[in-house]
């Protein structure tokens, strides 16, 4: 279009900005609606956390500490630190699971590149209550899983995992597996080939490959992919829920008992807190490799 | 290398034996005949045919269609503005804005459910279908605005400014021009909050009253009261469902 058309007295302004200034008010309905059913709710959770409990549930409006000092009786410290442990064992497990498939997947052709991929994620597109039946189904003392074992001459009486905390870090793995295998294969594909034959061709080991070469030039990804898993694991509620036991409390079933059980609003709030805090932490860890892995393929 | 390639290619199969087992084990035996043993009794679709009969798994499943229905509708709305407003005029703190309207996806989703349960509490809201519908809405709107927004970003403003060029009004341009370029992305992002609305059960754990039961809430006391093979029909209809609303989603945001 030849720009002498524009007539002069058009605002010189009206290229850049074709739609009227006032259209960023039609963020305020949704500014609104999350304001009030999402940071509202979280705002009030902080001041409940300095609250204490009435006698029959309900909020005492006090300015105390208490809740906090209590989060670090050993009892829930317990409950913390199981946590944590188990959701690195399910990250480690997702790592070691997922980095093989993650890596053939990048080195396909893209064509069946996309086809892999789309197998990767179809399980995940079904209902996590679901997924974590199908295995409640396959490792209760009768299932299946027992029935194999036993049939294969493995196990003399049938084993209990269920309940345990092995059936949670089962669970877990398997609802987020697909987690990690996206953001590894991602970075595997922008590892050049050839840096990885090269170190081949100068007999390297097997190990040297990989601890030298592969793993620190896909370090983006792999931070990625274990941030994405460890952070739902730490906070799940329905997997250790479903397949725990009563020994293997997380923090999202002390949260939930806290305030459906114990009626304890403002001390379940706090731990909710604590939880938040420590997953906003993970996911700063995270943006910041972000940032990096960008750098690094701007650089080449 | 090819020895590798066996190798990684034998463990990449055994991920996919892992991710597909046990869904596949579970639809095989929602045909199986025998109520409690785990071995293989005989076809039947009798379990099927208990699901049809169960009174208390249509209401909950009416329940979770009217609230998928409501929670898009809104989410839709507030989403497709949103990234509209987001997406045409830079202003200062944008990427704050934006951050934190992305923050319902990143949270625990517990602290969603348990601070909108308080909420509701104290402002004397009795929890219903209404207060699990506004939660839905809530952690749907981020939804639909990364898609959208995704596919904003992706369009030439010179169509748009084109439009403005021969004359067409502000309003003319968007819904001429714009709008029916952003469809597909709109549609696709429909039919994922829709489905992540039915799927939902930990926000709608925490904020549904009784008398407001939805689909993932049945099937959860259904399994917490233990294993039988209806659960396993449920299951097995549930996993088609899902897969077909979502396949639906991704055949449209690739359009």
């Amino acid at each position: 279009m030849n720009p002498d058309a524009v007539p002069p007295d058009r605002p010189e302004s009206f290229r850049a900005a074709p739609v009227p200034r006032r259209s960023s008010l039609l963020l305020l309905p949704a500014l609104a609606w999350l304001g009030l059913f999402f940071f509202v709710p979280l705002a009030l959770m902080l001041a409940i956390s300095f609250a204490s409990r009435g006698t029959y549930g309900g909020v005492v409006w006090t300015l105390s500490l208490a809740n906090y000092a209590n989060v670090l009786d050993p009892l829930y410290v317990k409950v913390f630190l199981r946590s944590v442990l188990l959701a690195s064992v399910t990250t480690v497990l997702c790592l070691a699971l997922g980095f093989p498939i993650a890596y053939y997947i990048a080195r396909l052709p893209a064509r069946r590149q996309g086809i892999w991929l789309l197998l990767v994620m179809i399980p995940f597109w079904t209902n996590f209550l679901i997924r974590t039946y199908a295995w409640i189904f396959m490792l209760r003392t009768e299932g299946l899983m027992n029935q194999v074992l036993a049939g294969l001459g493995l196990i003399g009486s049938p084993v209990d995992v269920l309940y345990t905390e092995m059936a949670i870090v089962i669970g877990l793995v398997y609802g987020y597996l697909p987690f990690m295998i996206l953001p590894l294969s991602a970075a595997v594909e922008r590892l050049p080939p050839s840096l990885v034959e090269a170190a081949w061709d100068l007999y390297a080991s097997r190990w040297a490959v990989l601890w030298r070469v592969i793993v620190p030039l896909t370090k983006p990804g792999l931070v990625a992919g274990c941030t994405l898993v460890f952070i739902p694991s730490l906070g799940a509620f329905m997997t250790p829920d479903l397949m725990g036991g009563a020994r293997t409390m997380m923090i999202g079933n002390l949260i939930q008992h806290e305030f459906l059980v114990a009626r304890d609003w403002p001390f379940g709030s706090a731990i909710a807190l604590v939880l938040m805090v420590s997953v906003l932490l993970g996911l700063a860890i995270y943006l910041r490799a972000e940032r990096a892995g960008t750098r690094l393929a701007a650089g080449g | 290398m090819s020895r590798k390639h066996t190798w990684l290619l034998s463990a990449s199969v055994a991920n996919l034996v892992f991710l597909y087992a046990p869904i596949v084990v579970l639809i095989l035996f929602s045909f199986n005949a025998s109520r409690l043993s785990a071995t293989w009794q005989g076809f039947t679709l009798e379990w099927y045919r208990l699901l049809l009969e169960d009174e208390a798994l249509r209401l909950s499943v009416q329940n979770s269609l009217v609230v998928a229905v409501v929670s898009t509708v809104v989410a839709t709305g507030l989403g497709v503005c949103a990234a509209v407003g987001l997406e045409r005029h830079p202003f200062r703190g944008r990427e704050v804005v934006e951050g934190a309207m992305l923050l319902p996806l990143v949270i625990p989703e517990i602290m969603m459910g348990v601070s909108l349960m308080l909420f509701f509490l104290l402002v004397k809201l009795p929890l219903s279908l209404i207060t699990v519908a506004i939660g839905h809405a809530a952690f749907n709107v981020p939804i639909v605005l990364v898609i959208v927004r995704a596919r904003l970003r992706k369009l030439d403003p010179s169509l748009e400014e084109a439009a403005r060029d021969l004359g067409a009004t502000p309003w003319q341009a968007f819904r001429r021009v714009t709008w029916p370029l952003l469809m597909p992305a709109v549609a696709g992002s429909v039919l994922l909050a829709f489905t992540v609305s039915l799927d939902d059960f930990i926000v709608t754990f925490f904020t549904a009253g009784p008398g407001s039961t939805t689909l993932p809430l049945y099937v959860y006391s259904m399994v917490k009261s233990g294993v039988t093979p209806t659960i396993n029909a449920l299951s097995a209809i549930l996993v088609l469902v899902s897969m077909a609303l979502i396949g639906a989603s991704l055949a449209l945001q690739r359009r």
